[in-house]
């Protein structure tokens, strides 16, 4: 394929560029003008196109970039540093790696809810596979409206069949995650999917271009004209009035393609064919060219003639700005493109050669023998030409006014004293507090059969290559805590997380990120993000988990609703011995009942202050860093050496829903507390954070109570497992059936209600 | 013993098959694809795999069905050799016409992940000689179509040759309109034909078949057809 021979050198522009051309690919003024002085000439229209998704915000991470430069990202487990690959990369032994990430597909779900998810996670299990690791897990964080709310069912319907149907189909389990409902993702709820992967160390492949002359292939779908603009503008800009009309932007999913896709690929791996490897996500052939040429300082000649399309006459700037699904990037070492094809005529995948590798660094696109881009890949990408912009900050109003409401929670609890056994109930019928199952029974959780918990604070599953090991993974962020201040929210996200990692008995290792935020031009905006990322950077240092990739989402507001600012956190715990894995049900009659931490009696944020007031006000729950990390170590060693037999994470809720959970799991014990710690609704329903209920035998406690002193963990006495009701003495006794029944149907009535 | 697990496009629980017979059940294993032509003549159990063979597009199994190996799979059950169809392999093993009735969408209209119980109604099949006497087994589901019909004629000739192998029921083995998760008439979850030598069922016992993972009631399944075929 020698493709510059017969083609036209001069710069071919379907239409003329202006600036007003510029606007409406999404870039500013200012840098339309960049990209004008750069060039020494105005861009084509493809070209202009090109920079309109690469510079946006959802690929260019220009007004992210310089904050998350300061989270952690390196350390010793780490084979790769976050953004220089689809996903980060876990060394956990033997020669094998995790591969992990979690990705935004908030928008795309707003506007056509089952296909926006469904794509949201054929996207980041393709960001996982690209990498050459073999998808095990998948996870996803849910928040939308209040539920009793029409459009949230419709939505939360559309959302669940859809990253039901795509994962299922592609046979990787979906084994954890979140659903919040909070009135401010009313018009933006959030969808961020999170895939997990194993790799041999050895069979990593790079999404970097090499090779003067190497081919250049497309593996996978046609390219149609769905998705056009989903990154530039669907993705980087607030919902309004039109936004209905950006459907059209919205991929479609095809979970089957992706499934021998990912066959097809892996095969070719085993087979050494393959020089670089890139997912054509956002952006699509325009991202994945230019990302890879700028990786390996190389560049390309691509004819789009060659691409196959669904629908003819197809421009060059739709070939270009295409999201097609189920498509990926392939550089083949010269010579060996026989044995790709062989492999891909096996899986019915077509494997077209697009191109080939130029050493100069310049994206040389034709299109009908034309030449209509002309571009050093360089200029394109983030670290290389694409702006990176330090926004304005400041400190949003609302902040102090919210903290000095505090006081009146404190009042309608103390107002609300006799009405505790009702609250319980209530708390546990919300449908942020209330059982998921109607969620997780949609999901295929065990296919692969490595699936060892899905029921505990984090899924625990197996390594079938690593006998006898494990990994935890689990979803976070209360966001609501990141509304009220969102340095602690920040800090407390990170800190959940690897509570719920150590409660299954795993260490926990690393995170990925998913940022979703408002309008980064919003000063006030801004200032949410600034502090929540020096939040997760201050926890992550402390507890040596870097960040190991992920991704930002900005403009998550519509006319009517700012969301609260979101940033989620997936994290992998390592478990080195699954026979040293914890739950959190109660587990015999007549063991005691610990607290471990202290009960600071923190409402602000919390659910209980949420059902009595209808909003979210008061001071977020502080984190104390060295009590946090005393709290982890210690329960960690706890369930090591078999002490406990039962941990529980507090959160939304606090201690009463959190016994209530444990009864439930349980599924016959209760629990008499009639400690005289647990005085007040604060104690009871409050949010402090760095708390963990656990259980042990009565015959351990001399060395419960020794590990905990010479750890300095504050511990106390709750009460004892038995009876069949959860029986706060000095408050209510409720009979477990029932909170189960409450707890197990709240979320299914409420769908089924007319 | 060797278990021959096919692959189709799409399936998925190819993998889990083939690690439940050869390291669960330790027993021999090899894939078969899906294009060859004919079964290799070690192969002395035929499984046809869980997951969406060609997406289950069109209706769950109705294109796999004709895929080249699927014409030796009926010669191979034809000579009276075993074939096990576990959820996906069962619905295509009733669109090859292997087994009577249809799996249709379940009754809730959604996907559903869950452990089940099953009783076992007949324990004189190579499948389930080696269940206990009353013994009540726990063996997930993974399915949006495992709703079982057939017409009554055949309904009552399944009962009336014990070819209905499988119902869902409760923990205790009540077999009742609680413990059926998808709408199947009389809580159907595994039929076998009435040679007996082909067996569908909706319940994954691949999936419980290794105590590391909770439970390995399933494992029973092969470890019957393996004393069976010995």
């Amino acid at each position: 394929m020698n493709l510059s021979k017969n083609f036209q050198e001069e710069l071919y522009s379907e239409i003329e560029v202006t600036k007003e051309t510029a606007k409406e690919v999404g870039l500013t003024e200012e840098e339309y003008d960049q990209i004008v002085s750069h060039l020494k000439r105005t861009p084509t229209y493809t070209e202009l196109g090109v920079f309109g998704v690469l510079w946006s915000e959802h690929c260019s991470y220009k007004n992210s970039i310089k904050l998350l430069k300061t989270l952690p990202r390196s350390g010793k487990r780490l084979l790769v540093e976050a953004g220089e690959e689809n996903a980060g990369l876990v060394d956990i032994g033997n020669g094998w790696a995790i591969a992990f990430k979690i990705e935004s597909h908030n928008h795309p779900s707003a506007v056509e809810p089952y296909q926006g998810a469904a794509t949201g996670v054929g996207g980041i299990l393709r960001d996982i596979f690209s990498m050459g690791a073999r998808p095990i897990a998948s996870l996803d964080s849910l928040r939308f409206g209040e539920l009793d709310n029409p459009r949230t069912k419709y939505l939360l319907k559309g959302i669940v069949k859809g990253i039901g149907d795509y994962g299922n189909s592609f046979g990787v389990p979906t084994v954890a995650g979140e659903v919040y409902f909070d009135s401010c993702y009313q018009d933006n709820p959030l969808v961020n999917a999170m895939a997990v992967g194993i790799v041999h160390k050895d069979k990593v492949i790079s999404a970097t271009a090499k090779g003067e002359g190497n081919p250049v292939f497309i593996l996978g779908s046609r390219t149609g004209r769905d998705g056009i603009h989903g990154a530039s503008l669907l993705a980087s800009r607030e919902f309004d009035e039109k936004s209905d009309e950006m459907r059209p932007t919205v991929q479609v999913g095809d979970p089957f393609a992706e499934k021998v896709l990912l066959e097809a690929l892996l095969e070719m791996l085993d087979a050494k064919v393959l020089v670089g490897v890139q997912d054509m996500g956002a952006a699509g052939i325009s991202s994945s060219t230019s990302e890879m040429s700028a990786r390996g300082n190389v560049g390309m000649d691509i004819d789009l003639d060659k691409v196959p399309l669904r629908e003819e006459n197809m421009s060059a700037y739709e070939i270009m700005l295409s999201e097609s699904q189920e498509r990926m990037l392939l550089i083949v070492e010269k010579g060996k493109e026989h044995i790709a094809q062989e492999i891909a005529k096996k899986w019915d995948v077509p494997l077209t050669q697009i191109g080939q590798i130029r050493s100069d660094g310049l994206l040389k696109i034709y299109r009908n023998g034309k030449l209509v881009v002309n571009l050093d890949a360089e200029v394109l990408v983030l670290g290389g030409g694409a702006p990176q912009y330090t926004r304005e900050s400041k400190i949003p109003q609302y902040i102090n006014q919210v903290k000095q409401q505090q006081s009146e929670i404190d009042k309608v609890l103390q107002d609300n004293k006799n009405n505790s056994q009702n609250l319980l109930e209530k708390l546990l019928a919300s449908p942020t507090i209330a059982s998921k199952r109607w969620v997780f029974q949609q999901y295929d959780s065990q296919v692969l059969t490595n699936t060892v918990s899905i029921s505990g604070d984090s899924a625990i599953l197996r390594l079938k290559e690593l006998p006898g090991k494990g990994i935890a993974l689990t979803t976070d962020c209360n966001s609501r805590y990141v509304y009220l201040d969102p340095y602690q929210g920040g800090l407390a996200s990170v800190f959940e997380a690897a509570r719920n990692v150590v409660c299954s008995g795993a260490l926990p290792v690393a995170i990925t990120n998913c940022l979703n935020f408002g309008n980064p031009y919003d000063p006030e905006v801004y200032f949410q993000f600034k502090e929540a990322v020096r939040g997760m950077k201050d926890a992550c240092l402390v507890l040596d988990t870097p960040v190991t990739g992920g991704n930002v989402s900005f403009h998550n507001e519509s006319q009517k609703f700012a969301i609260f600012p979101t940033p989620t956190i997936g994290m992998l715990g390592m478990i080195d011995d699954l026979d040293l894995v914890m739950s959190p049900d109660l587990k015999n009659e007549g063991d005691l009942i610990y607290l471990l931490g202290n009960n600071r009696g923190e409402t602000g944020g919390s659910e209980i202050a949420k059902l009595l007031m209808g909003k979210i006000l008061g001071e977020a729950p502080k984190v104390i860093i060295e009590d946090e990390l005393i709290l982890q170590k210690t329960t960690l060693n706890l369930i090591h050496k078999k002490i406990i037999n039962a941990a529980h994470d507090i959160s939304e809720g606090g201690l009463a829903v959190a016994l209530a959970e444990m009864s439930i799991l349980s599924k016959k014990f209760g629990a008499i507390i009639d400690s005289e710690n647990i005085n007040s609704m604060a104690q009871l329903f409050g949010e402090s954070q760095s708390r963990i209920v656990v259980t042990l035998h009565k015959s351990n406690i001399v060395e419960f109570e020794n590990i905990c002193k010479n750890n300095n963990l504050s511990y106390y006495f709750l009460g004892v497992v038995g009876g069949t009701s959860l029986n706060f003495k000095k408050f209510f006794s409720i009979e477990i059936d029932r909170i189960n029944d409450i707890y197990s149907n709240a979320i299914k009535n409420e769908i089924d209600k007319k | 013993m060797k278990f021959g697990v096919v692959v189709f496009p799409g399936s998925n629980c190819d993998h889990d098959a083939f690690y439940a017979t050869q390291t669960n059940a330790e027993s021999q294993s090899e894939f078969l694809w899906h294009k060859d032509t004919s079964i290799p003549s070690d192969i002395d159990c035929v499984i046809l795999p869980g997951g969406f063979s060609y997406g289950d597009y069109l209706r769950s199994g109705a294109i796999a069905r004709f895929s080249p190996i699927m014409k030796d799979v009926i010669n191979f059950a034809e000579k009276g050799k075993p074939v096990l169809g576990i959820c996906n392999g069962f619905q295509i093993l009733t669109e090859a016409g292997l087994l009577p009735g249809t799996l249709m969408r379940n009754t809730s209209l959604t996907f559903i992940c869950k452990d089940v119980h099953l009783k076992t109604l007949n324990r004189n099949t190579i499948f389930t000689n080696k269940i206990p006497e009353n013994t009540i087994l726990r063996i997930p589901i993974a399915h949006g179509e495992g709703n079982y019909f057939v017409d009554d004629d055949t309904l009552k000739m399944l009962k009336d040759n014990n070819q209905i192998v499988f119902q869902y029921c409760d923990e205790n083995g009540n077999v009742n309109a609680e413990s059926n998760p998808n709408g199947s008439m009389l809580n159907i979850a595994g039929i076998i034909n009435n040679k007996g030598n082909i067996l569908g069922m909706m319940p994954h016992p691949e999936r419980l078949s290794d105590i590391a993972l909770g439970g390995n009631d399933g494992l029973l399944i092969f470890k019957s057809l393996i004393d069976s075929i010995l």
